[in-house]
């Protein structure tokens, strides 16, 4: 499996994992788990991902990663 | 040095609170109502002669030795069935009983071989200390009558009374011809152990002990745990050791290195030679008893095969190379060095094993974290009870099971989940049988029918055979039927739990979907049975959970363990004696390698590491910066390494390559990296992607503490040197970190928890002198609890209110379907543990000598499979191939193995899927197809070519 696929189940999983509790409160806690454990590189691999569209993300997980990365166009313009 | 005495009090003591006053031979004794007169004179020091009874059996009165005198009463009762009452004046010697006992000993004595001598039990034989006590002088009956001592009489003639000795068991005989039918075996065998693989065969003079139906001990249904042979008053049953070396001459009080159970074991010791290890009564955990792992396979200690010289090599197809201590560290510093300076400070970790002592993996992260300046540390918790620490975590707000091993025996219901304990935590099963004939209920939950379901006067109320992987359904379903049938604790949960939760959350177990029917059509079980077991475990009283590893290796592992956190909150089962959820840990010190900091985002005692205050702490302290990001799990290591960014491993004790998950993965990132340090006892599977080999040290070659699945601290105490040239794993780590240059001058573990429990609030008043005092604490341990906690969240939960968390099951993704039509769950044995690295180098192999796969008659009819045939298993991940198993144990659609022998190659076909929240991984479920075969897969043959060849030691060069 790419590497990319596998930070993709996984950010997968744990939407799957908060979406019951809604989206207004899943969001923020699918953000700090991706922050609290995984590794910077992890986070930077789907971030790149991210970046490059986010295929294959759960709307939940995307809306979470957008969360914990602001697109680079965003930053760019506030730049 | 000496022996550690335990007094032997011969009846067990009475948990009763009124208390009893009476005389014996002139000295008033206060006893609680129910103990003994035995008992009550051996607590003012008067031992009464006796034979059949010990205190860790009831008393039988079968010997006739403790006979007493009470003033008032007729005859001559034994002293043992005699219960203590107020004002009985007792008399334990007079001219009568005096000639009594002499009588009786006159007679066992007639029908006992004379070899004193050169008896095994020789300086340690009651028999022998009766005679000795009653002044046996003379035996007027002589020798030739009617008796099992002698294979013939005197004119040549058979003797049918006498049988052969028994040596089938690896580790202990049983002499017919030393047996003076005591039944204390019998009784061991029942009582404390609880397999009833023992009786007395016929009556009078013809009574034997019997193992099974006569057969040999090997052959009967006997598990080997050793408590018939510490009952053994004679040398009938004796360890194999102590006829081979002798009676010990002094004794240490240590902890097993075994599973997460933590028996206190005495290592019985002539110099720096063990005798045998003797479980010890005063052990918290296990009460005087063992299993056959603790008891007697210890022997790999002294193995040949062990690893007692560093040794380097430059690539992993070289052979190894023996060298000084010196060159091995000094590669290893030079290499992290290197590979840091070149690849990025991020490329670099560790593994803490959960098999070292508290003090060695607390160092190892404190290397990792202060040394190397990344938080890439990890231990083989990830692989099983991680979700328990995340789970628990968020539901109670501490990492750990609730409640003492003694809990149990105020258990009227235990529900087991996806735990085998008769086979993974034998002692502590023993004390669930215990409380189960006394009439406790229970429920099992589990797709495979373990011993407990049905046993020797054991029957589970429910089995719930569910599929594998749908464990949050069934307990979220288990919940519906407690909140729509109105069994809700509401008291409980009112006062203390999270209202708001509770409310949200029952309105979503009792929607329809997750009811018994709705779900019974992808769990497999039965709705009717299903509502019975949720009924019984809300209503049935005090109410306990103990799970294990069919819980947590799942994608859902988290969630299931709050499922069950949510099902003791909901039914007030937890903060008491009796109830709780208690996780049975797999390892003896995971517990305590989870409380280490040995989760790469966490510090010890569960601290985020990106907590400013925390970490500013153990900055200060350690004189070091370190990184607020969370490191690397084992997985992601793995991930990171194949990818590229992730170099150097420093491993202790751990063997990924054969226990973790998806083997050509595992090992496809080993060979990715370019300094492979394993630190073990044996070159282990993953040594062979290794480039530096350090020799460890076993659990009887060091000091340090262990902590176990109840959370308690204990002691492990060295009694031998180790035979790696004298470094015990914590000094070897030490130098590492000397070499790299860290200002580490420990020189005894001690000072180590000392720095744990200075940067550790609940361990704040731990210490090796608390544990020597107490013999064991349960953590937390500091000045709420000063003498520790056996039961936590007695009057409010360690985060405040309990956690209702919704928990909607998910299927996994790893799914069957016309390929893979069936289900592959994995296990262990009673006889070998974990990757068997330990038990397969000791006479335990005689109970299980490979890994087989069950299969259901049905499955196995329909692809041509009988029992013995070789059978291949193909997942998605890989294939491997092993012999058949043919058993109705597992439901048709399951099949089941265990993982003990590396020639098996189990985890090449598991998945790299995993727990959602962890990456705890998925070992428990795996689609697979099964087909007949030759034999070995062309895998297992060039991988077993492969660690042969990556074994050799190169021969040392002569001298020029």
């Amino acid at each position: 499996m790419q590497q990319h696929d596998k930070l993709v189940m996984m950010a997968n999983q744990i939407a799957k994992a908060f979406a019951p509790q809604g989206e207004a409160r899943a969001v923020p806690q699918i953000a700090q788990h991706i922050k609290d454990f995984w590794d910077p590189r992890m986070r930077r691999g789907i971030f790149e991902h991210l970046d490059s569209g986010g295929a294959g993300l759960d709307p939940l997980a995307l809306a979470a990663l957008r969360k914990l990365h602001p697109t680079p166009q965003a930053t760019a313009h506030q730049a | 040095m000496t022996l550690v005495n335990e007094i032997d009090y011969g009846t067990p003591a009475s948990k009763s609170e009124k208390m009893v006053t009476l005389t014996i031979d002139g000295v008033e004794v206060t006893v609680p109502e129910g103990t003994s007169i035995m008992r009550a004179a051996m607590e003012v020091g008067t031992k009464i002669p006796k034979l059949c009874a010990t205190d860790s059996v009831e008393a039988f009165g079968s010997c006739r030795l403790c006979l007493v005198e009470i003033e008032g009463r007729a005859g001559t009762p034994a002293s043992c069935t005699t219960p203590a009452m107020n004002g009985l004046v007792v008399h334990t010697q007079n001219s009568r009983l005096k000639q009594l006992r002499r009588g009786v000993m006159e007679l066992y004595i007639s029908d006992h071989p004379l070899d004193c001598l050169t008896c095994a039990a020789n300086g340690d034989c009651e028999l022998q200390d009766m005679a000795g006590a009653v002044g046996l002088r003379d035996v007027r009956y002589g020798y030739d009558g009617a008796n099992h001592v002698f294979a013939k009489a005197k004119d040549g003639t058979a003797n049918d009374a006498w049988m052969p000795k028994d040596t089938s068991n690896p580790y202990f005989t049983y002499d017919p011809s030393k047996c003076i039918v005591c039944n204390r075996c019998v009784r061991a065998c029942e009582e404390v152990q609880g397999t009833f693989a023992l009786t007395i065969a016929g009556r009078g003079f013809e009574s034997r002990v019997a193992a099974g139906m006569s057969e040999n001990f090997l052959d009967s249904e006997c598990v080997s745990c050793g408590a018939c042979v510490q009952a053994c008053p004679t040398a009938t049953l004796s360890e194999k050791s102590l006829i081979d070396i002798g009676q010990p001459e002094h004794s240490v009080v240590t902890t097993c290195a075994y599973c997460g159970v933590g028996c206190s074991f005495k290592a019985e010791m002539r110099g720096e030679e063990v005798v045998r290890m003797v479980p010890y009564k005063d052990g918290k955990a296990n009460r005087g008893h063992s299993c056959v792992k603790g008891r007697f396979a210890w022997g790999y200690a002294t193995h040949k095969e062990r690893i007692t010289k560093p040794m380097v090599r430059d690539k992993i197809t070289d052979p190894w190379r023996e060298t000084t201590w010196e060159e091995a560290i000094g590669r290893v510093a030079s290499e992290f060095k290197r590979i840091q300076f070149q690849y990025g400070r991020d490329a670099v970790g560790g593994i803490t094993s959960s098999r070292c002592t508290n003090e060695e993996t607390f160092l190892i992260q404190k290397l990792i974290r202060a040394g190397f300046g990344v938080n890439n540390v990890d231990t083989c918790a990830r692989v099983c009870h991680s979700p328990t620490g995340y789970g628990l975590k968020t539901a109670f707000g501490t990492s750990a099971g609730t409640q003492d091993f003694d809990s149990v025996e105020d258990s009227d219901v235990m529900m087991v989940i996806g735990a085998n304990p008769t086979d993974g935590h034998p002692v502590f099963a023993s004390r669930m049988k215990k409380r189960l004939r006394e009439g406790a209920k229970l429920i099992v939950v589990d797709p495979r029918r373990i011993d407990l379901v049905r046993s020797a006067h054991i029957e589970a109320a429910h089995h719930l055979p569910l599929l594998p992987g749908t464990n949050v359904a069934v307990l979220t379903a288990m919940a519906h039927v407690i909140v729509t049938e109105g069994l809700v604790n509401e008291k409980f949960v009112r006062e203390r739990c999270e209202m708001d939760e509770f409310q949200e959350w029952a309105a979503f177990v009792a929607e329809e979907r997750h009811s018994p029917e709705a779900t019974a059509k992808f769990t497999g079980v039965d709705p009717a049975e299903l509502r019975a077991a949720a009924r019984l475990y809300a209503t049935g009283g005090n109410a306990a959970i103990y799970y294990g590893l069919g819980v947590t290796e799942h994608s859902q592992g988290s969630t299931t363990v709050m499922a069950i956190a949510n099902l003791a909150m909901v039914t007030g089962n937890l903060g008491r004696r009796g109830v709780g959820v208690n996780p049975l840990r797999g390892q003896n010190n995971v517990q305590g390698a989870c409380d280490m900091g040995s989760f790469p985002h966490e510090l010890s005692g569960y601290r985020h590491i990106s907590d400013d205050t925390t970490r500013t702490m153990f900055e200060e302290f350690w004189g070091a910066k370190l990184n607020p990001e969370p490191g690397l799990r084992i997985p992601n290591m793995l991930d990171a390494a194949v990818e590229g960014t992730f170099k150097a491993i420093y491993i202790q004790g751990e063997d990924i390559l054969q226990s973790d998950p998806n083997t050509s993965h595992v090992s496809a990132g080993l060979a990715a990296m370019e300094c492979v340090v394993v630190q073990d006892l044996f070159l282990n599977e993953t040594a062979n992607y290794a480039h530096v080999f350090l020799p460890g040290s076993t659990f009887l070659e060091k000091d340090g503490t262990f902590t176990n699945a109840e959370r308690r601290i204990q002691l492990v105490r060295k009694v031998m040197t180790p035979r790696n040239g004298g470094y015990a794993d914590w000094e070897i780590t030490q130098l590492i970190a000397k070499a790299v240059g860290l200002d580490w001058n420990y020189t005894h573990p001690s000072q180590v928890m000392d720095e744990i429990a200075a940067l550790t609030p609940t361990f704040k008043n731990v210490s090796f002198k608390k544990i020597e005092e107490m013999g064991s604490v349960q953590w937390p341990c500091n000045d709420a609890n000063p003498e520790g906690s056996p039961i936590m969240h007695a009057t409010t939960f360690a985060r405040g209110k309990g956690k209702f968390v919704l928990t909607e099951y998910v299927p996994t993704d790893e799914r069957t379907g016309p390929r893979f039509p069936l289900l592959l769950t994995t296990g262990r044995t009673l006889s070998q543990y974990n990757v068997g690295a330990q038990t397969r180098r000791t006479e335990n192999v005689v109970w299980h000598e490979e890994d087989r796969l069950e299969i259901h008659p049905h499955d196995a009819e329909q692809r041509g499979i009988k029992e013995g045939d070789w059978v291949r298993i193909q997942s998605r991940a890989g294939e491997t191939a092993l012999r058949a198993l043919i058993t109705d144990r597992v439901a048709p659609g399951v099949v089941y193995t265990t993982f003990h022998h590396p020639m098996t190659q189990a985890n090449v076909i598991t998945t790299e899927f995993s727990d959602w929240a962890t990456n705890c991984p998925e070992y428990k479920v795996t689609a697979v197809q099964v087909g007949l075969s030759n034999g070995p897969t062309q895998y297992q043959e060039d991988y077993e070519a492969f660690a042969q060849a990556s074994r050799r030691i190169a021969a040392v060069e002569a001298a020029e």
